[in-house]
């Protein structure tokens, strides 16, 4: 990440004030330049951030933040929490029309990823509602963008409804309700060609294609990545056409994605979904505390609890959080913990999701290499059954025998096997800590 | 006002076709920019600290990035100071000045790499949707007009119809397009295209490649073997490793930079959708904080409207208001 995060940030502001026994005013003043510049940072829009920042002042000089022991934490605290309220607060669902089909409309600028979002929307609708949706392929612009939406289409076993490019967008839209209903699809995902806010001919378009279908809903599909000029994208889509919702695409990509605090203060429309990735399953809901963390630079804990939770196997998680108290774990519990944990996603992805993650020693700008992973099984693997167990009876010539095995140096062999000493050290170091404790505390997330 | 009277007289030097469409290409960002900075201006008359915090905002809104501004910020700091200027009208044109300045840094070479004898290769890289494809069409018409036998490798094999719309621009602009079938190996892709290029002779190869983020690790080494291919086949290919870039994107086209920087050695920069953005100010960064020249930028949607990045006429047309004024005084 290019820039820190604002726990950061706010820590170096507040380490500059500490010993002064009392927070200030002034002192929230820098506290809030430091927020402000987070945000801007973030791309969230200048004026939203201005408005919101007065929103925050009024309440961190308060009561709340300055007779609190930690002000640093308290001012964060209000402002993830301000942020989420911003944002809409509660996920927000897609609609569903009385009488089906359910006309849905996807706009936006050029390589915003309307296309995409179209079929992996598609393949929610199917995977997750079990409906029936027919693809619409109204880009007639475009080079070969109809037949982007017919591989899609091909791709999810879907039928694709298209007229070729000679055809005025508006009629399409007309054919394919007329085509849906004759065919029973309860939804209809009209893909439309990506325009400029400010091209006033195509903007028209847009219009009659609207009025002569009458969406239930239209999705403004906007990349995450998108600056200052979010809003002016967003207001004037708005405007014209009277959004329903908004699809933010490319989050999987490193970008604070301060957009979405744009797009949302401007419209007044929730976000509904987001574009997670390249393939067509990776479109999820949104969420608006989640989003918050992430603007903020503070990580996603809860996308990894539930990812855990939806990957972890319970029952070794228990025997293993048990093995873990006594600090006998052996090389065969690591393996297992290590394909447990790929089994949740890529180890940047994850990694990207806890907070202070890239403020930690040694993980700052980590770039998890899934191949040295497999090269940490390939040592383990190489291992005999006594040695996995006793770990301790591995002296050079076993080392170098497990090095030639697994295709990997002595010097690797040596590095996992001083770390997995120093996890065990630190495992005794935690057992002794819950054993004080008043409450055995549940090891919800054993390894990392 | 020298320093805007010696880019006049070498902007007159040039062709007004060319400065026509930067003009036009920026006229949303100089509207809402330079507009901006003239209310800025005449709203709060006395240079103080409110003044500067406008201007930062006014700076930061155009997608400047938090760092140049503040640079930026401080260094207009210190010349009022220094020079004792209390009035923002005074300040106005050392503004301009400096931003012109930041725009034409250094004297870095913006002109493409094209091999006076023998064949160019151009590999073009960047995220999802800023314009690859788009731009390969644009720049094949170009090297066509400018009578080069070109060449597209159709590298984008992951993307749904990808290749197609590559053929489509083959097929509008007269060149030939070298593909395999979707979801190929794209380093396969660019060996066989660099094969056929070189038995033909042609002069100009445009390299598609898909989009992909910059985080994704697995894709980057992808790209990178890509690009080892190239080197491979033909002794001092790839001549240019473009990055396009989308104007509407926000700070993230720095981390985009930097990362393609790294993996490809990106040697410059298409910056594309200009025209359709009112902050064109990430130029501004790109030239502040990185050591990529800008080489094409987008400046419409027509086939002609990708122009070589020229440091006067965009400051031109930028300021082609207070040029004017400046003349009338």
């Amino acid at each position: 990440m290019a820039f820190e995060g604002l726990a950061d940030r706010l820590q170096s502001t507040l380490s500059k004030i500490k010993g002064k026994g009392k927070v200030t005013e002034a002192d929230v003043k820098t506290m809030m330049r430091e927020v402000r510049l987070a945000l801007l940072e973030a791309d969230v829009n200048f004026k939203v951030v201005k408005d919101f920042i007065a929103n925050v002042k009024e309440r961190a000089v308060g009561q709340e933040v300055l007779k609190s022991l930690t002000p640093g934490q308290q001012v964060i605290k209000v402002v993830n929490e301000e942020l989420t309220k911003l944002m809409g607060g509660e996920q927000s669902k897609i609609a569903v029309a009385k009488k089906p089909p359910t006309v849905v409309m996807m706009v936006g600028l050029q390589g915003a990823g309307k296309t995409t979002t179209t079929g992996k929307l598609a393949n929610h609708l199917r995977k997750s509602y079990n409906r029936k949706p027919l693809l619409v392929a109204a880009d007639i612009y475009r080079p070969a963008a109809i037949k982007q939406l017919e591989t899609l289409g091909t791709q999810l076993d879907m039928p694709v409804f298209s007229l070729g490019d000679q055809v005025s967008p508006v009629e399409i839209a007309k054919q394919a309700i007329e085509k849906a209903k004759e065919e029973h699809h309860d939804y209809v995902l009209i893909d439309t060609a990506g325009r400029l806010h400010i091209d006033e001919s195509l903007m028209g378009e847009l219009q009659q294609v609207k009025d002569a279908v009458n969406p239930d809903e239209i999705l403004l599909v906007v990349d995450a990545m998108t600056g200052q000029d979010a809003v002016n994208v967003a207001e004037s889509f708005n405007e014209q056409l009277d959004i329903t919702g908004v699809v933010l695409t490319k989050l999987d990509g490193d970008t604070r994605g301060g957009a979405a605090l744009s797009v949302k203060a401007v419209t007044n429309t929730p976000v509904k979904f987001a574009g997670m990735g390249e393939k067509l399953d990776a479109l999820e809901p949104f969420h608006p505390d989640r989003m918050a963390s992430r603007i903020l630079g503070m990580g996603d804990v809860l996308t990894l609890i539930e990812k855990a939770q939806t990957t972890v196997d319970e029952e070794k998680a228990r025997e293993l959080e048990k093995k873990m108290r006594t600090a006998d774990i052996t090389f065969d519990d690591f393996l297992d913990q290590l394909s447990q944990v790929r089994n949740m996603g890529p180890l940047d992805e994850l990694l990207g999701m806890m907070p202070g993650a890239n403020k930690m020693k040694g993980l700052k700008n980590v770039q998890v290499d899934e191949k040295q992973i497999g090269h940490i099984e390939a040592i383990v693997r190489s291992m005999t059954k006594a040695e996995k167990e006793n770990p301790s009876i591995l002296n050079a010539s076993r080392r170098k025998r497990i090095a030639k095995g697994s295709g990997t140096s002595i010097q690797e062999v040596n590095r996992l096997i001083k770390q997995f000493d120093e996890m065990k050290k630190m495992m005794k170091q935690m057992s002794g800590m819950t054993a004080k404790g008043k409450k055995k505390g549940k090891l919800k997330f054993p390894f990392m | 006002m020298s320093f805007f009277k010696k880019l006049k007289e070498k902007i007159t030097q040039q062709t007004d076709t060319v400065t026509e469409k930067f003009k036009d290409g920026l006229t949303k960002t100089r509207d809402s920019f330079v507009g901006a900075m003239n209310d800025l201006v005449k709203n709060y008359r006395s240079v103080d600290e409110e003044f500067f915090e406008e201007l930062e905002e006014l700076l930061i809104s155009a997608d400047v990035g938090v760092v140049t501004v503040m640079e930026l910020i401080d260094e207009l700091k210190d010349v009022a100071r220094t020079r004792n200027i209390k009035s923002s009208e005074e300040l106005q044109p050392v503004i301009s000045e400096k931003l012109a300045e930041l725009l034409q840094k250094s004297e870095e070479d913006t002109r493409v790499n094209i091999q006076e004898n023998g064949m160019t290769v151009i590999l073009f890289v960047g995220v999802n949707g800023v314009g690859k494809t788009t731009t390969i069409g644009k720049l094949a018409n170009k090297y066509k007009q400018e009578g080069k036998s070109v060449l597209l490798a159709a590298g984008d094999t992951f993307r749904a119809g990808a290749i197609e719309q590559l053929e489509v621009w083959g097929e509008r602009v007269g060149v030939d397009v070298i593909k395999q079938q979707s979801g190929s190996d794209p380093a396969a892709v660019m060996f066989d295209a660099v094969q056929a290029a070189k038995s033909r002779g042609v002069d100009v190869l445009l390299c598609d490649t898909a989009g992909r983020l910059q985080n994704k690790v697995n894709l980057m080494n992808e790209l990178e073997k890509v690009k080892r291919v190239i080197e491979r086949e033909v002794p001092g290919a790839p001549h240019e490793v473009l990055l396009v870039l989308d104007a509407t994107t926000g700070q993230n086209a720095m981390n985009q930079a930097k990362t393609f920087g790294k993996a490809t050695d990106v040697s410059g920069i298409v910056l594309t959708k200009l025209d359709g953005t009112a902050k064109g100010g990430i130029v501004l960064a790109i030239r502040h904080e990185l050591d990529i020249p800008v080489k094409f930028v987008g400046l419409g949607e027509k086939v002609d409207d990708l122009q070589e990045f020229e440091a006067e006429q965009f400051v031109y047309g930028l300021f082609s208001e207070v040029l004017e004024e400046a003349e009338t005084e």
